[in-house]
């Protein structure tokens, strides 16, 4: 099985430490998400969507994070339980999370990111003041229901049971993302932060590993370390016709 | 088992729909959002996220959001149709890869999109500026599934209808609401919508009488 993925991609860390802390045998593909490798028409034929993460499993293709995720719970019957449960009900919990993730922390959380930090950076244009204080106040109003709904059972160590599932590396990946736009998901947010911690302490060395790029940017207050080159301009050039989303 | 749902809620049809076809004995209870029935104490116990569609089940228990009450009910019932969401490895992958999809492609295209025409909803506040961006990501989900979902498949998945195409169906639901031309130039996407309605009728039309009154005046208007 080919797992094709980029770092800077927050379900693609999610799948990448979920991969190695189970040790599940995948070859590990890295895609340039900056060097917009993923519009490649090479990368188009091993995902329609021109998306990472994506897997090929002998042929078969497969995109979208969640979907690859109990795809691999069904082939590898191995992987500890506690990642997906067993049990209908607990499993039901652990996929509210999953379902209610995309609109939910995903969106809120990566659009801030783009607006503020991705497209700037790219195209050396200011941000959009305006755009980013909006979905500054989106993305606080999901943080708070994450603190105030989802963390706010004594019953249970993560979000949904009492054991760290797949919906907790997830999250810690979503959540990790604003933080390169120099916004702290955790700061003053003290079950945030604790859970966070714990999500960590059972997912190390990988979810480190998997954040090494993250913290790096974060470190340099957003600047990235890569140089502008010729097949970087004339990718951004196609890129553009995705910029109505940020501006 | 308590439903708790309302037919102006693109998820709450689609589970209707998937009971009643399925004759999964429920109570179905109406919960009336747009008087606000959601924000109250009594429902915040049955429902942590005050969102419908949401359930109960017979000892108690509590679960929110369609997709993950959809994967419960098809453990809880052993027997409905497996092509609704079926028990092989990589057809259920299909399925699932279209379920994770549409969080932010159908749904969140046609659905904001029409919250931004209508003026209603939660994504309502956004600014002026938002409509055309939420247009081209409605139209640009319209477009994926037209050339890639349904490209060499009677449905988004397979051969066979599975609840994506009914979710599918009833989020677009919400474009046609705002007068919207979802069919021009999308001729799969009309054969697969008529499809989905003729193999779920009559709980279909049943779910979208509001629906349907609503296109009719959006109509209505234009002429």
């Amino acid at each position: 099985m080919k797992f094709y993925f980029d770092l800077l991609s927050q379900p693609s860390r999610a799948l990448y430490i979920f991969l190695k802390v189970t040790k599940t045998p995948v070859e590990f593909v890295k895609i340039d998400l900056k060097r917009l490798e993923h519009l490649t028409n090479e990368f188009k034929a091993v995902n329609r969507f021109q998306k990472v993460p994506c897997i090929v499993d002998n042929g078969f293709k497969l995109s979208e994070s969640v979907a690859i995720f109990r795809y691999l719970m069904q082939s590898n019957p191995n992987i500890s339980e506690n990642w997906y449960p067993k049990d209908a009900k607990s499993r039901a919990l652990v996929d509210e999370f999953l379902e209610y993730q995309h609109i939910g922390v995903r969106y809120p959380c990566a659009i801030y990111f783009q607006t503020k930090w991705l497209l700037p950076t790219f195209s050396g244009k200011p941000p959009n003041e305006k755009k980013v204080r909006e979905y500054e106040n989106l993305m606080i109003k999901s943080l708070d229901t994450f603190e105030n709904i989802w963390l706010a059972s004594d019953q249970k160590e993560f979000l949904a049971t009492k054991e760290i599932s797949f919906a907790d590396i997830l999250a810690c990946c979503e959540l990790e993302q604003p933080r390169m736009a120099d916004f702290d998901t955790f700061k003053d947010r003290p079950r945030l932060k604790k859970w966070h911690e714990k999500v960590k302490k059972e997912t190390n060395p990988y979810y480190d590993e998997a954040h090494k790029n993250v913290y790096d940017i974060i470190q340099s207050k957003g600047k990235l370390s890569s140089k502008f080159d010729l097949v970087f301009i004339y990718r951004y050039l196609r890129y553009i016709k995705f910029k109505k989303f940020f501006e | 088992m308590k439903f708790y749902y309302h037919l102006l809620s693109q998820p709450s049809r689609a589970l209707y729909i998937f009971l009643k076809l399925n004759n999964i004995t429920a109570e179905f209870i109406i919960i009336d959002f747009p008087n606000g029935d959601h924000l109250t104490d009594e429902f915040k116990e049955i429902n942590r996220f005050q969102k419908v569609p949401c359930i109960v089940d017979d000892d108690g228990w509590k679960l929110a959001e369609s997709i993950a009450i959809l994967r419960y009910l098809m453990s809880k019932y052993k027997n409905i149709p497996d092509h609704f969401y079926p028990s092989d490895i990589r057809a259920r992958a299909a399925v699932d890869e279209y379920l994770e999809w549409q969080h932010i492609n159908t749904r969140f295209g046609c659905g904001v999109y029409f919250q931004l025409r209508k003026k209603i909803g939660p994504f309502a506040v956004l600014s002026e500026e938002a409509l055309p961006i939420f247009k081209f990501l409605m139209e640009s989900t319209l477009e994926a599934i037209e050339t890639l979902w349904l490209r060499g498949k009677k449905f988004l998945c397979s051969d066979e209808i599975s609840f994506a195409d009914i979710i599918a169906a009833c989020e677009i639901e919400q474009a046609r609401m705002t007068g919207y031309d979802l069919f021009e130039n999308r001729p799969r996407l009309k054969e697969w919508y008529e499809k989905v309605k003729e193999t779920t009728n009559p709980y279909y039309d049943e779910a979208h009488v509001i629906v349907n009154k609503i296109v009719a005046r959006s109509q209505k208007a234009k002429l």
